[in-house]
C-alpha cells in the first residue's frame, strides 16, 4: 500500500494545470513531474484538485446515538464528500462537555483514519444553557478544542453568552452560536410566512435568528471577542452580519449547502426529509445567502450533517426529527448553487470549504493551499459529471438526504488524507485498509 | 376522487358535484328508512388521534347510513399513546382491510402523509388536521349557506356574490382555512376579522380581506357571519388580555346581533362558548344555522364517503 501518489494533469483551484506528488507525508512537489519509483499514478485529466475539504459543522452522533451515525461511518461519509477534516458537534450522549469525551472522539477519528476529527466542546454543561462547561480543560486536553457550541440549542441567556465569549479569549477560542431565540420559536415547524399560514404549521420567524445575531455581534464587540454564527438562513441575518463586519466586529458566519439551494416550497407535501433547523426559507433568502457568500459577508459553507434513522423521518411532519445528511452532497450542491451561475470560482470554493473553516477552527495541517510542503490533504472532483443523486452516493449510516432523486452536477473522484487515499475512483476505501494506513501514517509522523 | 385532504385543491365543479350529491343524501334523510345499501361490504375506519365526539359520530352516522361497516379507532388509551407510529397504525388498518380511513390528527399534514406514504391503499378523508384543514366542515358550511339561500333550487349552484365574514381565531383554525379556500372557489367574498395576534403573519396570498374591526365588517351587511370558537388556552399565551376584552371587541353580543339585517345567517362550527364569542340569543335565534349545520354534516359526509368509496376510485 503505497504512500507515494502522483496525480497527473489536475486543474488547480487557480485554473492552472499541474501534476501533484504526495510523498513522505507531505505534498512534495507541484508542477510538471516525472513519475518517481513506487508511486501510484492517478490520471486527473479534467479533474479539479481542491485542498481537502473541512467541515466546521458535523454531527457524528457517537457516543450515544450510534444507530444514526458513528465516528467511523460519519468520517466515511466525509471522505465520500471530499472532506479530510470534520468538526464534531457536541450534542452527543454524554454531551461533549468534558475533556474525557472530546479526547475519546478525537481518538476514534484517528483510528478510523478517514478524516481528522476535531471535537467541538459544549459551551454549557449538558447543553442546558445554565452554567459554563469546562472550556479550559477541553482546550488544554489532547483534543485541543478551540470551537465551542451548544448547537441544537441557542446560548440564549445574554449574560452567559457574554461570559463564554470573554472566557475563551484565554486560549484563542471561538463561540459558534446556534442563533434561535427560544421563546419566539416554541413549537416551531417551518419558516414563518405565507406558506406556514397556509399549511397550518407553527412558524419559525426570521426575527428569532436575526435578533440573536444582532445581540451577539454587539456582545462580541463589547468584550472584544471572536464570534462564529452557525447556519445563517435569512436575508435579514446577512444584513446584520454585513453591518457588524463593516463596523470591524470579529465575526464569522457559515451557511449550509441546503440553505443555498433548497426553499420552503418543498415542504408543501409535508415530506419530513425537508424538515431541518433552521428551516428552509424563501427563495429571496437563498439568493441573499448566495450573494453574501460571494461577497465574503458569509465566510464559509458548513454542512450541518445531521443523520437520523429511518423511523425518525417516517412520520407526520410534527413528529419528525430536524436535520439532513449533507457531507456526501455538499460539494455538488455548492457547485449547483453558486459555481454554475458564476458567483464563485473554484478558488473561492477552496476558500469557503477548506481554507477559512480550518482557520476559524484553528486547525493545523488542514485547509492549506496545494503547494510543495503543504499537508497531504487533497480532493479530486470531476465537475463535468452530472447525475441523479441516489443512495449509492451516501456512505454514512443514515439516508435522510433531501437530494435523493435530484440531478446534481459533479462528483468526488478521490480524497487523500494524511498522504493516503480514503476514496479512490469514487469509492470509499474499506475500513480495515484505512485503519492500517492511518496507523502507519500516525506512526510515521509521530514516531 | 381518491382522497379528500383539503378544499384548497378542490375545483369548483368538483365541489358543486359533491354538494349536489349531499342534496340527494339529505333527501334520503327525510325518508322513513334512512339507509342506503351503497357501501355494503366496505369498511370505514374512524381514526381519531384527537378527541372529537361530534365529528366522529357524524362520520359514523354517515358511513352507517351508507351500510358500510364502521370501526372506531381512538388513539387515546390505545397503543398509539404508547408510542406506536402513524406508519404502524396505518399498516394495521391496511391488514384489516380498511377501504376508507377518516382521520383526525393533531399534526397538520398527517392525512396527506397517510394518503401519500404508500403505507395504506384506503381512501383518506381528512376530518381535521392540526391547524391546516377541515374540508368536510367547510363543505357542510357551504351546503348550509346554499340551502338557506336557494332552498329546493340549490342543485348546480355556487355561492357567487355571497358575502361571508369569519370572526375569531383564524391563526389556529382549520375551519377558517378550509372555508377561505372553498367559499371563494364557489364564488363567495370572504372577509376575516380577528385580533391581529390571531391572524397568520402573512395572508397576502389568501383570497380574503383581513380586518380587525368587527363593527366595521358587520356594517357591510354580510349575508353570513361565522363565529369561531375561542380556546381558553390562547389567553394564557398572550394572544389577548382576557375573555372579557375579547367578548367586548370580537364577540357577537346582543347589540351587534340586533344591528344585523334579518336575512344574515349566523353560523358556528361548534362547540360554542356562549357569552364569549357568541351570545345565547344569537346562537338560539332562527337566524342561527347551528343545528342545521349538524344535520347537514351527516349528508355532506355521506356524499364524501360515497365519492371516495363507491365504484372505481379515480386518480385524484
Amino acid at each position: 500500500m503505497s504512500m507515494r501518489h502522483l496525480i497527473i494533469g489536475a486543474t488547480l483551484p487557480s485554473g492552472e494545470r499541474a501534476d501533484i506528488l504526495i510523498d513522505g507525508g507531505i505534498i512534495a512537489e507541484v508542477g510538471s513531474i516525472s513519475a518517481p519509483a513506487g508511486a501510484t499514478v492517478h490520471d486527473a485529466d479534467g479533474l479539479i484538485a481542491l485542498p481537502g475539504l473541512v467541515d466546521l459543522h458535523t454531527h457524528l452522533r457517537e457516543p450515544g446515538y450510534e444507530q444514526s451515525e458513528t465516528v467511523l461511518t460519519g468520517t466515511q461519509a466525509a471522505a465520500a464528500g471530499g472532506f479530510t477534516a470534520v468538526f464534531a458537534m457536541a450534542n452527543t450522549f454524554p454531551v461533549a462537555d468534558t475533556a474525557g469525551v472530546v479526547e475519546q472522539e478525537a481518538s476514534l477519528g484517528r483510528s478510523a483514519g478517514y478524516a481528522t476529527v476535531q471535537p467541538i466542546g459544549a459551551v454549557t454543561v449538558g447543553l442546558k444553557g445554565a452554567e459554563l462547561a469546562e472550556l479550559g480543560a477541553m482546550a488544554r486536553s489532547r483534543a485541543n478544542v478551540r470551537v465551542f457550541s451548544d448547537d441544537g440549542f441557542c446560548v440564549s441567556d445574554p449574560l452567559l453568552m457574554r461570559r463564554a465569549l470573554e472566557y475563551v479569549k484565554a486560549f484563542d477560542g471561538v463561540i459558534a452560536q446556534h442563533a434561535q431565540e427560544p421563546r419566539l420559536t416554541e413549537g416551531a415547524q417551518m419558516n414563518e410566512g405565507v406558506l406556514s399560514g397556509e399549511l397550518g404549521l407553527v412558524g419559525w420567524p426570521a426575527v428569532a435568528e436575526e435578533s440573536i445575531i444582532a445581540r451577539d455581534v454587539l456582545l462580541a464587540e463589547h468584550v472584544g471577542s471572536r464570534l462564529h454564527v452557525c447556519h445563517v438562513s435569512t436575508a435579514g441575518s446577512v444584513e446584520v452580519i454585513r453591518w457588524a463586519k463593516a463596523r470591524g466586529i470579529d465575526v464569522t458566519a457559515e451557511v449550509t449547502p441546503h440553505h443555498l439551494l433548497l426553499t420552503e416550497d418543498l415542504i408543501r407535501g409535508y415530506d419530513p426529509r425537508f424538515k431541518v433547523n433552521p428551516p428552509l426559507r424563501r427563495a429571496e433568502d437563498t439568493l441573499a445567502l448566495r450573494a453574501a457568500l460571494a461577497d465574503g459577508t458569509i465566510d464559509i459553507v458548513a454542512t450541518d450533517h445531521a443523520p437520523h434513522p429511518v423511523e425518525a423521518k417516517e412520520s407526520e411532519w410534527d413528529a419528525a426529527a430536524n436535520g439532513m445528511v449533507g457531507l456526501e452532497s455538499a460539494l455538488s450542491v455548492v457547485h449547483a448553487a453558486v459555481v454554475e451561475n458564476g458567483l464563485l470560482d473554484w478558488s473561492d470554493v477552496a476558500r469557503v470549504l477548506s481554507e477559512t473553516p480550518a482557520r476559524i477552527g484553528r486547525l493545523r495541517g488542514q485547509g492549506e493551499a496545494i503547494a510543495a510542503g503543504a499537508a497531504p490533504e487533497l480532493t479530486l472532483y470531476d465537475p463535468s459529471a452530472s447525475s441523479v443523486f441516489d443512495l449509492d452516493r451516501l456512505a454514512g449510516r443514515s439516508t435522510n438526504s433531501p437530494y435523493l432523486g435530484r440531478t446534481l452536477p459533479g462528483r468526488v473522484v478521490a480524497t487523500f488524507h494524511a498522504g493516503y487515499a480514503t476514496v479512490i475512483d469514487g469509492r470509499v476505501r474499506p475500513s480495515e485498509e484505512t485503519a492500517e494506513l492511518a496507523a502507519a501514517a500516525n506512526g510515521g509522523i509521530h514516531g | 376522487m381518491k382522497h379528500l385532504l383539503g378544499t384548497r385543491e378542490l375545483g369548483r365543479d368538483e365541489a358543486i358535484a359533491l354538494l349536489d350529491i349531499a342534496e340527494d343524501m339529505a333527501a334520503v334523510q327525510e325518508r322513513e328508512v334512512k339507509k342506503l345499501p351503497t357501501l355494503r361490504g366496505k369498511t370505514v375506519v374512524n381514526l381519531f388521534f384527537e378527541d372529537s365526539t361530534r365529528t366522529r359520530i357524524s362520520f359514523e352516522a354517515a358511513a352507517k347510513r351508507l351500510s358500510a361497516d364502521v370501526i372506531n379507532f381512538s388513539a387515546k388509551g390505545s397503543s398509539v399513546s404508547k408510542g406506536e407510529s402513524l406508519k404502524d397504525t396505518a399498516q394495521t388498518l391496511q391488514a384489516m382491510g380498511a377501504d376508507g380511513v377518516v382521520i383526525r390528527h393533531h399534526a397538520s399534514g398527517a392525512p396527506q402523509t397517510l394518503a401519500t406514504s404508500g403505507w395504506i391503499d384506503a381512501g383518506v378523508v381528512n376530518a381535521g388536521d392540526g391547524t391546516h384543514e377541515h374540508p368536510t366542515q367547510a363543505l357542510l358550511d357551504a351546503f348550509t349557506i346554499r340551502r338557506r339561500l336557494h332552498g329546493a333550487s340549490s342543485r348546480g349552484r355556487g355561492l357567487d356574490g355571497v358575502h361571508v365574514v369569519i370572526v375569531g381565531d383564524i391563526l389556529h383554525s382549520r375551519v377558517a382555512r378550509s372555508n377561505v379556500w372553498l367559499l371563494t372557489t364557489l364564488g363567495a367574498e370572504v372577509e376575516l376579522v380577528a385580533p391581529p395576534t390571531l391572524v397568520p403573519v402573512a395572508t397576502g396570498a389568501w383570497p380574503a380581506r383581513v380586518g380587525y374591526d368587527l363593527d366595521a365588517a358587520l356594517a357591510g351587511n354580510p349575508d353570513v357571519v361565522m363565529m369561531l370558537r375561542i380556546q381558553a388556552e390562547r389567553m394564557h399565551a398572550a394572544f389577548f388580555p382576557n375573555s372579557r376584552e375579547y367578548a367586548r371587541t370580537w364577540g357577537l353580543d346582543d347589540a351587534r346581533f340586533d344591528r344585523l339585517p334579518p336575512t344574515t345567517m349566523v353560523m358556528h362550527p361548534g362547540p360554542m362558548n356562549r357569552g364569549l364569542e357568541i351570545s345565547a340569543r344569537a346562537a338560539d335565534s332562527p337566524r342561527s344555522t347551528v343545528r342545521e349545520q349538524v344535520a347537514n354534516g351527516v349528508s355532506v359526509r355521506m356524499a364524501a364517503l360515497y365519492m371516495l368509496l363507491s365504484g372505481e376510485r379515480g386518480e385524484s
